[in-house]
């Protein structure tokens, strides 16, 4: 990294690439404080994506951004049906809703785009810089010419933090959390504390899918998401359930992905599949890590 | 327990895992009527690849059978032992990878010893594969669920590293291995048949895993810690952490040994995309199949079809072969909703 300009460009792109993964990672904390897990929010940023990328093609970015956290939303809704209102292996229910939304966005997109969407290409958000904070030394360049999608991230964090833990909602979703037969003692009703928190969690999903298209990509291609979902909640757990930990989490994971993009370009000798395995891998230490020494909300999984 | 609610139990499995798949079917051709499609001719396409011939039944469904047997009796183990094991995939990976780098070593070895070398290497790469979230659950108490899931795109990177590296073929032009020699493959059931030696090996560990489960102090052990891990400690005084991880560690084994009989039995080198998601159809496969070593054969080779004739219907009536995860997905659900009534 001789070249100055190359560690603005890998802290930008670290940014940049770490902004699904934190939408993601948010909304999935606040579901796990409140004591469910759902791996169902791969399927959510799956269908998120598809509803990004099929509101954009009809009626612009705006509409993408709104048809994709509403499809977020409608698979969290499926999952809550079955986790919280039926009681199913929470586990099992969010990786069947994974399978069934990665089938059914392959024949949609197969039915709007023609085989497998190929050649689709969508307009994407422009880095709107934001007057005054771009011009600072480093930070400008990364943090403040970023999507509108990114700063929308920013907005999210701390209101979750507040959220979570300055408002009597954030209190009865972490009391779910922790012991649901306390908190139903105490008057919460978990059931429909849980179901709010899956929602939020889904519907954030679903922006994370819409900004992976409409901020990265341009294009929605099969199972495209490829285990972000799966990694932001690896990435909740390294940020130990807190949103301000987990922004970090994800930039350290929005970083492991960008590193790809530069040893690809740079022609080392070093096999390029080894960096597109790294977040992967750096997920399963970071569970390592994490995990031991921080134990997530005490009723995770289990149905109240 | 008596013999006659035995067969209650066993009768209202089936009638239950039929009504699963009737509404997953259901379901598709009603998403395939929503998205436009012909539903008559694709579904025509869908039987017609699993059973419109002798043929189509045996090469197609019941060679697309073998590996979901031997995945779904992987996953039963696991979960009979409370260890869901969702990385399936990625064993199968390591252990087609292991399969392929052995299945080139053997040069001229008689065919039996040839092929068992094979089997046992994809085995091993399968429990090695496994042993990473083995450890990060028995010593940070990391749940296997997310890190099995997140190894299956590790084994992934590692095909695609294999057959644009070290395993290439040796004109390295093509993303894919040499062929493994002779020795290493599995003999085709009947001349011009695409059946394989390995589905009698699949049927025959399902037998085996039945035995073992039902009739052994191992399989008792297993089952207690599945049911009720406290109970058993407590009561059973079980090491029920040592329990699971060995449940765990075999479950990955078999996985494994699925990779080893694809490229044995079928492919005969390594290729990208070697699986169309087997590791996660077997987890609907084993579901549906209520975790029951001889259900779960019946269930694999219903799925097996429904695998055959998503490629012609993909073929043929020009739907994404994807459609039928659709069909996984619900039967998935729809037997969750009935174990937890029972429960």
């Amino acid at each position: 990294m001789s070249d100055p300009i190359l560690p603005v460009a890998f802290a930008a792109a670290a940014v940049r690439v770490g902004t699904p993964l934190a939408l993601a990672a948010i909304g999935e904390t606040v579901t796990e404080k409140s004591g469910v897990i759902n791996l169902g929010i791969e399927g959510a940023m799956l269908a998120g994506a598809f509803g990004g990328a099929a509101g954009a093609f009809h009626g612009g970015l705006a509409v993408g951004v709104v048809a994709g956290t509403v499809a977020g939303l409608i698979v969290a809704t499926l999952f809550a049906i079955m986790a919280i209102g039926a009681r199913a292996d929470q586990v099992i229910a969010g990786t069947a809703i994974t399978l069934g939304v990665t089938g059914l966005t392959g024949l949609l997109a197969q039915q709007v785009w023609g085989s497998a969407g190929a050649g689709l290409s969508l307009p994407t958000f422009p880095a709107w810089p934001l007057p005054v904070l771009e011009a600072a030394p480093f930070i400008g360049p990364v943090f403040f010419r970023q999507s509108p999608l990114t700063y929308a991230c920013y907005l999210l964090i701390p209101a979750t933090a507040w959220l979570l833990f300055h408002t009597r909602l954030g209190l009865e979703i972490r009391a779910s959390g922790e012991s649901s037969a306390s908190a139903a003692a105490a008057g919460v009703a978990v059931g429909r504390t849980r179901t709010l928190a899956t929602l939020f969690g889904g519907a954030c999903a679903g922006l994370a899918g819409a900004s992976l298209v409409l901020a990265q990509v341009g294009t929605f291609t099969e199972r495209m998401t490829g285990g972000r979902g799966f990694i932001a909640i690896a990435i909740v757990a390294l940020g130990r359930w807190h949103p301000w930990g987990v922004a970090i989490a994800s930039l350290v994971f929005g970083g492991a992905t960008a590193l790809q993009y530069i040893f690809q370009a740079s022609g080392t000798v070093i096999p390029y599949q080894l960096f597109i395995a790294m977040p992967y891998l750096l997920a399963l230490a970071a569970l390592g890590v994490a995990v031991g020494r921080h134990r997530g909300p005490a009723g995770l999984g289990r149905p109240h | 327990m008596t013999v006659s609610t035995r067969q209650g139990e066993l009768r209202r499995d089936i009638s239950q895992a039929i009504g699963a798949f009737v509404v997953g079917m259901a379901l598709l051709a009603l998403f395939l009527l929503v998205a436009g499609f012909d539903v008559p001719a694709s579904l025509t396409a869908l039987w017609h690849g699993a059973f419109g011939s002798w043929y189509e039944f045996t090469s197609a469904t019941l060679v697309r059978a073998t590996p979901l047997i031997i995945l779904g009796l992987a996953f039963t183990l696991g979960a009979k032992a409370g260890m869901l094991n969702i990385g399936m995939e990625g064993q199968f990976a390591a252990g087609a990878i292991a399969a392929t780098w052995a299945g080139l070593q053997i040069g001229n070895a008689p065919p039996l010893i040839g092929v068992t070398i094979t089997l046992v290497a994809a085995g091993l790469a399968g429990a090695v594969f496994v042993s990473i979230p083995t450890l990060l659950r028995a010593r940070f108490g990391v749940t296997e669920v997310i890190s099995t899931l997140l190894l299956n795109f590790v084994g992934a990177a590692l095909v695609s590293w294999m057959v644009t590296g070290p395993l290439q073929e040796p004109t390295r032009s093509y993303p894919q291995s040499s062929a493994i020699g002779m020795a290493a493959r599995l003999p085709h059931l009947g001349a011009g048949s695409r059946l394989h030696a390995g589905f009698l090996f699949a049927v025959f560990l399902a037998l085996l895993l039945f035995i073992l489960l039902n009739v052994t102090s191992w399989g008792f052990r297993i089952r207690a810690v599945g049911a009720g891990p406290r109970a058993a400690a407590i009561i059973g005084r079980m090491p029920v952490a040592g329990i699971g991880a060995w449940a765990l560690l075999w479950s990955g084994a078999l996985a494994g040994v699925g990779g080893g009989v694809e490229i044995s039995g079928v492919s005969y080198a390594l290729y990208q995309n070697l699986s169309p998601g087997y590791g996660f159809t077997a987890i609907a496969v084993a579901l549906l199949g209520r975790l029951r070593p001889g259900l779960v054969l019946v269930s694999a080779i219903l799925f097996g079809a429904l695998e055959a004739g998503a490629a012609a219907m993909q073929r043929d009536a020009a739907v994404p072969a994807v459609a039928v995860q659709v069909v996984e997905a619900v039967v998935i659900l729809v037997m969750l909703l009935s174990m937890r009534r029972r429960a």
